[in-house]
């Protein structure tokens, strides 16, 4: 428990000491979502109600372009090899690694996603039920990428294919964040889809550790 | 049981003893199957002759459901036990069930113009399998994107277990949500709603389907095998 407070502790001030790393999936996700009002066209009626489908969708395509910066560090200095070896188990270590991933980009997401809902024009009705089902998704996108960030370890073309892999299991998150905004802006009860994406966090909680773990050991043999 | 394949070169013999005979049986379920559904079954009597793009349809997306379980049980027979055929057979399996789920999404499309009136809509059983024909994808990528080819083994078995979890949503999903697309009618409790002159076709098309693919399997993992150990002698020859 101690190794893994101190694993996360690490990974943070690698993170901010770092510095523009972190930010830049933060840079991105506003920026990715300014550009939507000129595709789309500035119109405040049609904002709103694409609003929270776009902040989801960019703020999984900022997740992922985190991901592949999750252990290649790690990966390419050595200390992932001291992480096998060490007493820790492997699975609490890739659980120290996800918990900082998330730290370090779902937290930012979260903290800039209000500032989106005010470009998109979204009613103050909205915004709880944004932020809540961004707490409960986001983690959910750290565990399943780690999965993927892993398992392309040393790969050809990494980046291009954690995407492949992670995309498409992102699908249910986004659809049920998604909905939950739009229901809330229909004002229509969201508690139960709340309820599915805590689901998922657990379900990905049970798995995505063991997998990920799995993949880290098949890539320093 | 298991073991008694782990030999490539006893595989690939017994492989070559049994392929002339499924190829030659797939043929001939092709033909009967084929003759049964486009001359001897009725037309629907709502959807016309469109209706035996079904025949095609469903059995493409029985195999291709069929072939990602298949791939995830090779896939933890080769983590578990180190089989050294698990992989190549799940290796070679992957771009025959792409190729089913690309017929099936395409046929789905030609079928859902005539009878919903457009070539897609973002329905939960649509949506599931085209995210099976990414994990797919994923699959052969991953394989392929290792200098060396047992990582790339290992790396696309744990992806193909991750990839499980959508192979029920894929099978529920009709049930689940309020889709457009039918529910199931073969694998009701209440036995199949389904008229036997289109059953017979159906099934006939579907073991057709699925001896298709043990046939390409069994070619695929005969030229993996050989391919490998091509390589072997080439590396053999250069030291």
């Amino acid at each position: 428990m101690i190794g893994m407070l101190l694993l996360i502790r690490r990974d943070l001030m690698l993170a901010f000491r770092g510095g523009t790393d972190a930010a830049m999936a933060v840079v991105f996700f506003i920026l990715a979502a300014t550009l939507f009002p000129f595709g789309v066209g500035p119109d405040p009626e049609v904002l709103p109600r694409i609003g929270g489908g776009v902040i989801w969708v960019v703020a999984l395509l900022a997740a992922m372009l985190s991901l592949e910066r999750m252990f290649s560090a790690d990966y390419e200095d050595g200390s992932l090899e001291q992480f096998v070896l060490s007493p820790l188990p492997l699975v609490l270590v890739a659980l120290a690694k996800i918990i900082a991933h998330w730290l370090t980009t779902g937290v930012l997401l979260l903290v800039a996603a209000p500032v989106l809902a005010v470009f998109y024009n979204l009613p103050a009705a909205a915004f709880l039920p944004l932020i809540v089902s961004m707490l409960l998704g986001t983690p959910t996108l750290s565990l399943i990428g780690a999965i993927g960030a892993a398992l392309t370890l040393g790969a050809r073309r990494s980046g291009v294919l954690i995407s492949l892999l992670v995309l498409p299991l992102y699908i249910p998150v986004l659809i049920f964040g998604a909905l939950v905004v739009d229901g809330a802006l229909a004002g229509r009860d969201y508690g139960n889809l709340l309820m599915v994406l805590g689901g998922f966090l657990l379900l990905a909680l049970a798995a995505a550790p063991w997998a990920t773990a799995a993949a880290l050991r098949q890539s320093i043999e | 049981m298991l073991h008694r394949f782990a030999n490539p070169a006893r595989f690939s013999r017994i492989a070559a003893t049994m392929l002339p005979w499924v190829a030659g049986v797939t043929a001939i379920l092709f033909i009967v199957g084929l003759y049964f559904a486009l001359f001897a079954s009725p037309a629907d009597y709502q959807q016309g002759e469109t209706v035996r793009i079904m025949y095609v349809h469903v059995p493409a997306a029985w195999t291709a459901m069929a072939c990602y379980t298949f791939i995830a049980a090779m896939s933890a027979i080769s983590l578990i036990w180190k089989h050294p055929l698990a992989d190549i057979a799940a290796r070679s399996a992957a771009p025959l069930g792409a190729g089913f789920t690309i017929i099936v999404l395409a046929t789905g499309s030609l079928w859902g113009k005539p009878t919903w009136g457009t070539w897609w809509v973002w329905d939960a059983r649509l949506t599931s399998v085209l995210v099976l024909l990414f994990l797919y994808l994923g699959h052969i990528s991953l394989t392929h994107a290792f200098d060396n080819p047992a990582r790339g083994a290992k790396a696309a078995a744990i992806l193909a277990l991750v990839g499980f979890v959508n192979i029920p949503i894929i099978k529920f999903s009709v049930d689940w949500w309020n889709t457009l697309h039918q529910p199931a009618s073969l694998t009701r409790l209440d036995g199949p709603s389904i008229d036997p002159s289109m059953l017979t076709p159906l099934l006939l098309m579907g073991v057709a389907f699925t001896l298709y693919f043990v046939t390409m399997l069994l070619v695929r993992m005969r030229a993996d095998l050989a391919a490998t150990k091509a390589r072997a002698l080439r590396l053999n020859a250069a030291e």
